[in-house]
């Protein structure tokens, strides 16, 4: 998309200085064939493929039905985030979340106030966090490690700070961690 | 004295507006057409300024120089103050200036209500601006997403500074649309059809049309959510069956149309100046028409692209994707029109054309990355970036600004009499590029690397802090080209060469007249027999001075302008249009005093000034129209026309009409709100309902049908020379009727409308009814008030026929809304957790 985008800016800029440098170039094409060379030729032969593949790396990245993917809730509150695992025994984490690595894993994110965004973007796009509804983001960590999310949607004062850790384990481990924090009293 | 001096004396006397105190009063589009500019330009340093504030804050992480409370302030006013106080009141000054002298009048249709939107605007644009001062600016963003401006989550008067104060500046922006419409469809020179009409025209009309119906779902959305704020109506709180994306859906189908309702003026601008410098016709000229219409239809139906992220179904989003990536055609059809112009013609360079290939630069940019952001997957990344700004900057400022730039230059001379001294142009335009560029070029980079938007600040750890700095430094250096510009425009209003006329060797009619130009703005009213982007001022000038057109005698004092059949352009009426008056002012400031007395809920002022606005209302418009009937006048060469008030078409019919195309864009918009509640909002159905009280919507629908029954009969009435007083207490009884019904529905059947989104969304809809019932009583007061003053006659009809055009549609959409009332109660009814 960044190479395909660099390619037509330069296709406009070349023909506008050529309009001016090279004028008796400019004059040969005629007018319907800039029309209709530039005004739907170039969008026909760019945007049909453009869409078709957006359209099918969005479907894949959709949360289709699926066994076994575990479920964690996410609720976002002026200024932080919880998460809960329910699969796990109901542990919680605040402004901390647990991920297996190399397993889809379904958020459901909801709000119990304003607007929020979740957002983690070394991992997935945003999904927004919105009061009375709930969302569902399908994420696949595909390495260990720690990320770092925050809130994307203006929510208020302390929006700037309405950050979260991701720490990704590998699955026995997340089981571990999260299990033994269900224990906890 | 010669002929065309003596004209002029005498054209002069009767259009100009006095010295002193009688300025305020001035109702002349290019008086106004300039303050309206120039007053946009201030808010434009005052956005700017803010703009500075934030690149400060930013330019480095852990900056101590701005809290949040002062940053949220900050950059919701920098959004506000641009997009509402700046590009659209600029672009409406330009098109007030230049629309009648491009078209051949000599003014637009209702100068006291340019005179009034101004001064809407003016006060409106203060009290935004005026909050900042006391630290009570509006702090929830431009786009005021819901709940978090809610009362409750934002006590205190800010959000209701935005909502109250933008609200003002946008009623002002739609009756100036509903007159540029008017003016442009029914005020055009003889021989202009609209085919023949020069391209600026087209831009304008499509863009004020699009404001018509763009503005009322933002307008709807405000009072509904001041009326949530201020009253308790839960239109969009989730826990009392109201859903915050109605907000959003509201927000965005005024948003979206939004952009291009900013960029086609600017883009009209372009197609203007472009041809005068390829010294050739545009190409295109009707592929270009296309494509301005192919744009605002497609406009109407992306929204949904700024709501990606909200969680709509995939294939819905595919939708609007597909269509977002469609508006990509319509552009491109434009902008290769104007380099087959270039390539066709013989090109010179000048500084206009300078931010012409700024405008190629930037906006073709800012147009790729909007490719890729209405891709949905990219779209979930980048939304709510700094990639999105970056993006929105390109599109705005190359789609506007720079245009602008060039038409400053191309028309300031215009405005002057006086050419541009190059020295200053020149570094002034590379400053601004290279400024702009650096500021926003690498932004797109910072966005991708995850920095958010509205953040105040960041702790450095994140990477983004060089290419921050870069942005802040390229922001100033912008500013800079700013400031440079500003001195070019004074310098050259003090020193600027003065020259005769038509500078540019020009080919349209805002240049076959003196400049600066005269009050009357052309001395006669030319004929029209080509398209009239083809046209000579230099030899069309001297003989419309001398009089060699339509019009160029003065008669009895009258401000006279022509009005011509909206396709063809044949010339059908003498329009006479209102002189210099302070009523506008006094309306306005009126006005602002409902609008400060809502802000500090002193209710019992503002129902005392709304009764000084409806009493100063009808006050103006006892004066207006014409107390005699005057027949067929000449008109010069050899066309004899009848006066407006006698004839058919005259131009409030067309404004009454358009603005009820406002007013059912509002309805519409209102309609969607209680499906979209009744569809999507969580905690429905409502645990109480409508009482269903027979009598009284008995009442309501007799009285509603009483309407337009006795609007017609008064009308049967006056043709036949008898007395419409009867006619008009009939009407004034069925309004009472309605009246008494609806607040019986209003304050007995229907549950507190506080406990939930039914009873709210129910009880607009009846309020609406109420308010267009009271309306027409309004409409009945004034016929009766000006029947008696004699300014009806059999050959005068126009009062009547507005009020039954007034009457209709408070009928149909009263007994619409009426239906939908008690529909919604039966599908509350039938989904059943009631008793």
């Amino acid at each position: 998309m960044f190479f395909g985008s660099l390619v037509l800016f330069a296709l406009v800029m070349v023909a506008l200085a050529l309009t001016f440098l090279c004028p008796n170039w400019a004059r040969r094409v005629s007018p319907a064939q800039w029309i209709i060379g530039g005004g739907l030729v170039l969008p026909a032969l760019v945007l049909p493929p453009l869409v078709a593949w957006a359209l099918v790396a969005g479907e894949r990245l959709l949360p289709l039905p699926g066994q076994g993917v575990t479920r964690i809730e996410v609720v976002a509150e002026q200024f932080g985030w919880q998460f809960g695992y329910p699969d796990q025994g109901g542990a919680t984490t605040v402004n901390l979340l647990h991920l297996p690595a190399g397993e889809p894993v379904d958020l459901h994110i909801t709000s119990t106030d304003v607007i929020h965004s979740f957002w983690v973007p070394q991992l997935a796009g945003k999904l927004d966090a919105i009061p009375g509804k709930t969302n569902v983001l399908r994420l696949q960590a595909d390495r260990t490690g720690t990320f770092y999310g925050q809130c994307a949607e203006f929510c208020g004062i302390g929006h700037a700070f309405m950050r979260f850790e991701v720490e990704v384990r590998e699955p026995d481990d997340f089981l571990r961690v999260v299990d033994g924090l269900a224990a906890e009293p | 004295m010669s002929d065309a001096l003596c004209r002029h004396k005498e054209l002069s006397r009767i259009w100009a507006t006095g010295p002193g105190w009688q300025r305020l009063g001035a109702v002349n589009h290019s008086i106004l057409g300039l303050r309206f500019m120039i007053t946009a330009a201030v808010f434009f340093a005052i956005g700017g300024v803010l703009a500075m504030l934030i690149r400060a804050q930013l330019a480095t992480a852990d900056s101590a120089f701005l809290g949040p409370e002062s940053y949220n302030q900050i950059f919701t006013m920098h959004g506000t103050v641009m997009m509402f106080l700046f590009a659209i009141p600029m672009l409406e000054g330009l098109a007030i200036y230049f629309v009648p002298k491009l078209l051949g009048a000599r003014d637009l249709a209702f100068p006291r209500l340019t005179a009034f939107g101004y001064w809407c605007f003016l006060f409106g644009g203060s009290i935004l601006v005026g909050s900042l001062l006391f630290g009570l600016a509006p702090d929830t963003g431009w786009f005021m997403y819901t709940p978090l401006s809610s009362d409750v989550y934002t006590p205190g008067i800010n959000a209701d500074v935005w909502l109250l104060g933008v609200t003002f500046v946008e009623i002002s922006a739609l009756t100036l649309a509903v007159e540029l419409v008017v003016s442009i469809l029914k005020m055009r020179a003889p021989g202009m059809s609209l085919a023949r009409m020069p391209i600026f025209g087209w831009y304008i009309l499509v863009t004020a049309m699009m404001m018509i119906v763009g503005f009322p779902p933002l307008i709807l959305a405000s009072v509904l959510l001041e009326l949530e704020r201020a009253a308790g109506l839960p239109f969009f709180d989730p826990t009392r069956g109201g859903d915050p994306l109605l907000w959003q859906h509201l927000f965005w189908l005024f948003g979206h149309p939004e952009v291009y309702i900013i960029f086609l003026p600017a883009a009209g601008a372009l197609a203007t100046i472009i041809p005068v410098f390829a010294q050739r016709p545009l190409i295109g000229y009707r592929a270009s028409i296309a494509a301005i219409i192919a744009m605002a239809f497609l406009s109407f139906g992306i929204w949904v692209h700024h709501m990606f992220t909200v969680g709509i179904p995939h294939l819905a989003l595919a939708f609007f994707s597909l269509g977002s990536a469609l508006v990509a055609v319509p552009t491109a059809v434009q902008i290769f029109a104007w380099l087959a112009t270039l390539a066709h013609g013989r090109p010179r360079f000048d500084v206009p054309m300078l931010y012409v290939f700024g405008f190629f630069f930037v906006f073709v940019l800012g147009g790729l990355t909007g490719v890729m952001l209405a891709m949905v997957p990219f779209n979930w990344q980048a939304h709510d970036t700094y990639f999105v700004v970056a993006h929105l900057h390109y599109v705005l400022v190359g789609g506007f600004l720079f245009p602008l730039l060039a038409a400053l230059y191309y028309w300031l001379p215009h405005v002057t009499g006086r050419q541009s001294v190059h020295r200053i142009a020149l570094p002034a335009f590379w400053l601004i590029f290279v400024g702009f560029n650096l500021t926003f070029l690498h932004m797109h980079w910072t966005g991708l690397l995850g920095m958010p938007r509205r953040v105040f600040t960041y702790d450095g750890s994140e990477g983004w802090e060089v290419l921050n700095l870069l942005s802040s430094v390229g922001g100033f250096i912008l500013t800079m080209g700013f400031a440079l510009v500003l001195m070019d425009v004074l310098v050259q209003r003090r020193f600027g060469k003065r020259f005769r006329r038509d500078p540019w060797r020009a080919a349209t009619l805002d240049w076959a007249m003196p400049t600066p130009p005269a009050p009357y703005t052309f001395a006669a009213i030319p004929e029209i027999d080509r398209r009239a982007d083809g046209l000579e001022p230099r030899r069309l000038g001297p003989r419309l001075a001398a009089g060699d057109g339509y019009l160029a005698r003065a008669r009895k004092g009258w401000q006279e302008t022509l009005g011509v059949h909206m396709t063809t352009g044949a010339p059908e009426q003498i329009v006479v249009l209102p002189r210099t008056s302070h009523l506008p002012l006094y309306t306005a400031l009126a006005t602002g005093l409902v609008v400060l007395a809502l802000l500090v809920r002193a209710y019992e002022v503002a129902a005392f000034g709304l009764v000084l606005v409806v009493g100063l209302m009808l006050y103006t418009a006892q004066g207006a129209g014409q107390k005699v009937d005057h027949g067929k006048l000449d008109a010069g060469r050899g066309v004899a026309l009848p006066v407006h008030t006698e004839a058919a078409e005259p131009p409030p019919w067309w404004a009454l009409i358009f603005t009820l195309v406002a007013d059912a864009t509002l309805f519409a918009s209102l309609v969607f709100g209680a499906f979209y509640l009744w569809l999507i909002a969580p905690a429905w159905p409502p645990s109480e309902v409508m009482e269903a009280r027979w009598p009284a919507l008995a009442l309501v629908v007799l009285g509603l049908s009483a309407g337009p029954i006795a609007a017609r009969a008064a009308l049967q009435r006056l043709r036949s020379g008898g007395s419409v007083a009867p006619w008009l207490v009939a009407g004034g009884l069925g309004v009472l009727a309605a009246g008494v019904g609806l607040l019986r529905l209003l304050t007995d059947a229907l549950p507190d409308p506080t406990a939930h989104g039914y009873a709210a969304v129910t009880f607009v809809l009846l309020a609406y009814v109420l308010l267009h019932v009271a309306i027409a009583a309004l409409f009945l007061l004034s016929n009766a008030m000006r029947f008696a003053a004699g300014y009806l006659s059999p050959k005068r009809q126009l009062d009547l026929r507005l009020t039954r055009l007034w009457q209709d549609y408070t009928a149909a959409t009263g007994l619409i809304a009426l239906a939908l009332a008690l529909g919604l109660r039966e599908l509350a009814l039938t989904s059943g957790t009631l008793p």
